[in-house]
């Protein structure tokens, strides 16, 4: 079974620090990492190919530190990395983004599964997946936290169909789908792996592709910031106007906040 | 193009979104119609016309029955067709949020998910949605001729105004068959707490060592009056307690009066669900825990000797 995962770099979110005077985030400079949902992606994918046999391939849109970001992929067990990181790419909206990812998995042209993260750790817009669906015309299903392969034919080298469970407000719901489709999925589905060092190691020889905007046809009509349609006016920290008040000893802080809470006139119900 | 069409597979919410709606409008000089798909379209139609729609547009088909992505996103764009809207407003559930992506793809439409708050500046709808991982609140416009964006669920009361119309226009719908089968459904228990309207909410955190210890959490919560929460490790990896009890990103967001955040580093995807308290209380053992950050009293401590003696100083003021 050959699997693409798509995978996004984020920075490090607990490093953010947020600048008093103008409530605007520090981003310059912070590590670059995967959120867990796409690790847990990447995960099972690695986990089909380890029964089943096949290829994982990862693809990622971002900045040129992807070159070194990929790697912890590679070493999680992808057999083979696409990464677009030219700077036609960047500021593109999710629009943009999908579009260069639908047009990199056509140019693959062989899978079976699509599996990325529902959502990604620093925006969490879950737009990436359905729009991927929407443009390669292949079905989709989000929030799924279990996953298995169906085989109705045990000769089958390959599976044709899977079974996930949707986790919805109301509902686990089963669902089955015909392969190839389109799978966001949540922490709850596995555990991943820490990469051991010695794969860590290894990883720099495994196949790393960047592919050019020629490459997969498209063009700063199609991606990048000119063709975005969603424009950020402002991007802020909320106004937090908080007291801050510190009780380091435990008898008189208990006591203290007890008060407070009173003439704050929160207890009351 | 010019209109506004709602669409929700929750009556509630779509009511939410047509008290919203009306404003926008009223605002923008644009009509507000409804889409009822699926289940709805069987339904009546009155109340939907009494929280401001003019025009109800309905379809049924078989491809309905159960909420698939794909489909729903062929169906509310054949509606949304017929009924010329430049702007949707969908809200924001699951399957709203599976839903709003892929309807504007389909659209060459720009999207914005989990909105947090709209309003009306130039004749444009802005956005705020929160970004960075709940870091920042950032606000947004689209700039294509359509313009998807999926609303929080819960974000806006529903009131009924004057009504705006009673037209029900029936779509022909042309749709392809599902190749997703939705096999069996298990309802979840429905949550014992609902968190979103605690007053006082009392979030637990990584710091309590074992799950027999949430009882005397729970002594706490119950000398208070109030409910019980936790973040994302309590529910969803300990499974301490169920996953509709998590707080922050993903789970719930609440505007209680009080919280109080027991053994709670205060990441950020946690606090976010917060952030609204009107008064924030941290107990932890670490000076130098993000939750006192953000808190307006905070206890620098073991929670184990902090929640005890918290319980009685509580009883004995409140004489509870």
């Amino acid at each position: 079974m050959n699997i693409i995962v798509c995978m996004k770099q984020v920075i490090d979110l607990e490093q953010i620090r947020i600048k008093p005077t103008t409530r605007e985030p520090v981003v310059e400079g912070l590590p670059l990492l995967f959120g867990d949902f796409e690790k847990c992606a990447l995960e099972e994918a690695v986990r089909i190919k380890e029964t089943q046999g096949g290829k994982v391939t990862v693809l990622a849109v971002g900045s040129p530190k992807l070159k070194d970001t990929i790697k912890e992929a590679l070493a999680i067990g992808a057999d083979e990395a696409i990464i677009l990181t030219d700077s036609i790419f960047q500021d593109s909206d999710a629009m943009g983004s999908a579009r260069a990812l639908g047009k990199s998995i056509e140019k693959i042209g062989e899978y079976d599964l699509i599996l990325l993260g529902d959502s990604s750790a620093d925006e969490y817009s879950g737009e990436i997946p359905p729009r991927i669906a929407e443009l390669l015309d292949l079905p989709q299903v989000g929030f799924v936290r279990e996953l298995e392969l169906l085989s109705d034919d045990s000769q089958a080298a390959t599976a044709r169909k899977i079974r996930v469970v949707r986790d919805l407000e109301d509902a686990l719901e089963m669902v089955e789908l015909d392969l190839p489709a389109v799978v966001g999925v949540t922490s709850e589905l596995n555990s991943p792996r820490l990469a051991p060092l010695s794969a860590i190691l290894k990883a720099g020889r495994k196949p790393l592709h960047e592919w050019s905007p020629e490459d997969i046809g498209v063009t700063a009509d199609d991606v990048g910031a000119n063709a975005s349609v969603v424009e950020t006016l402002s991007n802020l920290a909320p106004i937090q106007d908080r007291k801050g008040i510190l009780y380091e000893d435990v008898e008189e802080g208990v006591a203290e906040v007890v008060k407070a809470l009173q003439q704050e006139g929160v207890l009351t119900q | 193009m010019n209109g506004i069409i709602v669409y929700s597979e929750l009556e509630e919410t779509a009511l939410r979104l047509l008290t919203k709606g009306r404003e926008l409008a009223s605002e923008l000089d644009k009509p507000l119609s409804v889409a009822l798909l699926g289940d709805l379209a069987g339904c009546q139609t009155d109340t939907y016309f009494a929280h401001g729609a003019t025009q109800a547009y309905i379809g049924d088909d078989p491809a309905l029955t159960h909420f698939q992505a794909r489909t729903y996103a062929s169906a509310l764009a054949q509606a949304v067709a017929q009924a010329e809207a430049d702007i949707i407003l969908i809200g924001s559930t699951r399957r709203g949020r599976e839903l709003a992506p892929r309807l504007a793809q389909k659209l060459s439409a720009g999207c914005i998910t989990d909105a947090i708050g709209l309003t009306c500046q130039d004749d444009r709808l802005v956005v705020e949605r929160r970004a960075l991982g709940g870091n920042t609140v950032s606000t947004k416009v689209i700039t294509s001729p359509q313009q998807v964006v999926a609303v929080m669920p819960k974000l806006y009361d529903p009131e009924p105004g004057t009504a705006g119309g009673n037209e029900v226009i029936p779509v022909s719908l042309d749709l392809e068959q599902t190749t997703t089968r939705v096999q069996e459904q298990r309802s979840k228990k429905a949550g014992v707490a609902n968190l979103e309207e605690a007053e006082i909410l009392v979030g637990v955190g990584r710091g309590l060592n074992d799950k027999d210890d949430l009882s005397m959490i729970q002594s706490l919560v119950d000398s208070m009056g109030g409910m019980l929460g936790c973040t994302r490790p309590i529910s969803h990896e300990d499974h301490w307690l169920p996953e509709d009890q998590m707080i922050g990103l993903s789970g719930k967001e609440s505007s209680p009066q009080l919280y109080l955040a027991i053994g709670v580093s205060g990441q950020i995807q946690h606090t976010v669900g917060i952030m609204n308290a009107k008064v924030i209380v941290a107990i932890n053992n670490d000076k130098n825990a993000p939750i006192f950050k953000i808190a307006d009293y905070g206890i620098v401590g073991d929670l184990y000797q902090v929640v005890p003696k918290l319980i009685d100083r509580l009883q004995r003021e409140l004489g509870r």
